[in-house]
């Protein structure tokens, strides 16, 4: 299932100014195969801000971000993360099923199917859904869908379980313990407690 | 899953999109319709005059639907999250944008070329001029919207951009409004028209060429 390569996620000396203030500076963390990255902070630390820049969208201040030693705008990294952020990012006039091929087309194909994937989240019997009639919580399942039907080692998670009823929590939890079993590693940001027995979690907090 | 296969998916996807969406065909389209029979009424009983401006009204038409609708070509993406998605592809950014500018011009410039010959016909102009209108409207409104991509990538953040996007792209649609327009007009009167052509062609595919990149990078900082 996984390749051969250790992967690693490495931040050094980051730093985030945003109007003139501070959000974080000289932050290093290390991430490798297996574990979860935890970021905890008040509203506005910065937490979203260090996703973005792991992601590639932001430029960090200073500071870098390193894939397998490798800076991530090499496009190998592209190819290991996938991201949900707070916006769904689907189509709401598409059905659930054209939605998923289009972010499979965008990737790699990953563990599971399709099918596989929404009866994993949940959702077996809304493939021709439109996205407009699903509910909050429903809509941030699918959004989650697409981490399984895509090859990925690394998530990058923003408030995951935003909307999600305790049932969505557990299930997303089961999927992120089941993640990590099989050597990927996840970065996220919530509010929420986390429960992941058997995983190593780091935390870093933010102020 | 490869490039290609992704290409294909973009375009299949913003395609479906516009026809559960509707009005994205529809505006433009009604916009260019509504501009040219307006003209006829406007001039009065003068079938002379406006013979002799319709390859103007034409392409300036068809040139201000094309801006019309080129805020629509990231807008919806922008909101809902799916541009970060794009970005994210470990798929070159440029080719991607390069399908759904593709998407956007089959939406809203192919409609024009079909209506065209018709209005063209109704505002009396010459029929030996009615393929080069065709030829230089096929090779023209992908420019638009090629060119109109960048302006959009960059306004696309912004809450308010409509007011800068025409005046960024204002200005380099105007090459092709003059080659196209002099074209049109120079078939009217029976004189050949390669030069006019040649250039709206070397306009097409350097466009082709060079405006996924920026598009891309300008989405990159809008994202930010």
């Amino acid at each position: 299932m996984q390749n051969n390569i250790i992967h690693r996620l490495q931040g050094q000396d980051l730093s985030c100014v945003r109007d003139d203030r501070i959000l974080f500076e000289a932050l290093n963390f290390e991430l490798s195969a297996g574990q979860v990255l935890l970021l905890e902070g008040e509203n506005g630390s910065g937490k979203t801000s260090l996703l973005r820049i792991l992601c590639g969208f932001r430029e960090p201040d200073a500071g870098l971000v390193l894939w397998g030693g490798n800076a991530i705008n090499d496009s190998q990294y592209y190819d290991d993360m996938a991201y949900v952020g707070h916006l769904d990012g689907v189509k709401k006039e598409l059905t659930v099923l054209e939605n998923l091929k289009v972010s499979l087309a965008l990737g790699q194909t990953g563990h599971y199917s399709i099918p596989q994937a929404l009866a994993k989240v949940l959702l077996a019997n809304f493939d021709d859904a439109l996205v407009q009639s699903l509910s909050a919580g429903q809509k941030r399942r699918l959004s989650l869908a697409r981490l399984l039907i895509t090859k990925n080692t690394l998530w990058i998670l923003d408030e995951p379980f935003t909307s999600l009823d305790k049932q969505g929590i557990s299930l997303i939890e089961s999927l992120m313990t089941e993640h990590c079993k099989a050597g990927g590693m996840i970065i996220l940001t919530s509010h929420h407690d986390i429960a992941l027995p058997n995983v190593d979690v780091q935390r870093i907090l933010l102020s | 899953m490869s490039l290609f296969y992704a290409f294909l998916a973009i375009i299949k996807r913003d395609l479906l999109l516009a026809v559960r969406r509707r009005t994205e065909i529809a505006n433009p389209l009604l916009f260019f319709i509504l501009v040219i029979t307006l003209f006829p009424l406007g001039i009065g009983a003068q079938p002379h005059l406006l013979q002799a401006i319709a390859p103007g009204i034409i392409w300036v038409s068809a040139l201000l639907a094309a801006m019309l609708s080129l805020d629509s070509l990231f807008r919806s993406d922008f909101d809902d999250g799916s541009l970060e998605q794009i970005l994210l592809s470990p798929y070159p950014t440029s080719m991607l944008v390069l399908a759904k500018i593709i998407a956007h011009w089959l939406v809203t410039g192919l409609p024009l070329l079909i209506v065209a010959p018709l209005l063209a016909v109704f505002l009396g102009m010459p029929t030996q001029s009615l393929g080069v209108l065709l030829l230089t409207l096929l090779l023209g409104t992908p420019v638009l919207s090629l060119i109109g991509a960048i302006g959009v990538a960059l306004t696309v953040g912004l809450r308010r951009g409509g007011m800068i996007l025409s005046l960024l792209v204002l200005p380099l649609y105007v090459p092709v409004l003059i080659f196209a327009g002099n074209a049109v007009e120079m078939a009217g009167s029976g004189l050949p028209v390669d030069a006019q052509i040649n250039i709206l062609i070397s306009m097409l595919c350097l466009s082709l060429v060079l405006a996924p990149w920026p598009t891309a990078a300008a989405l990159k900082m809008s994202v930010n």
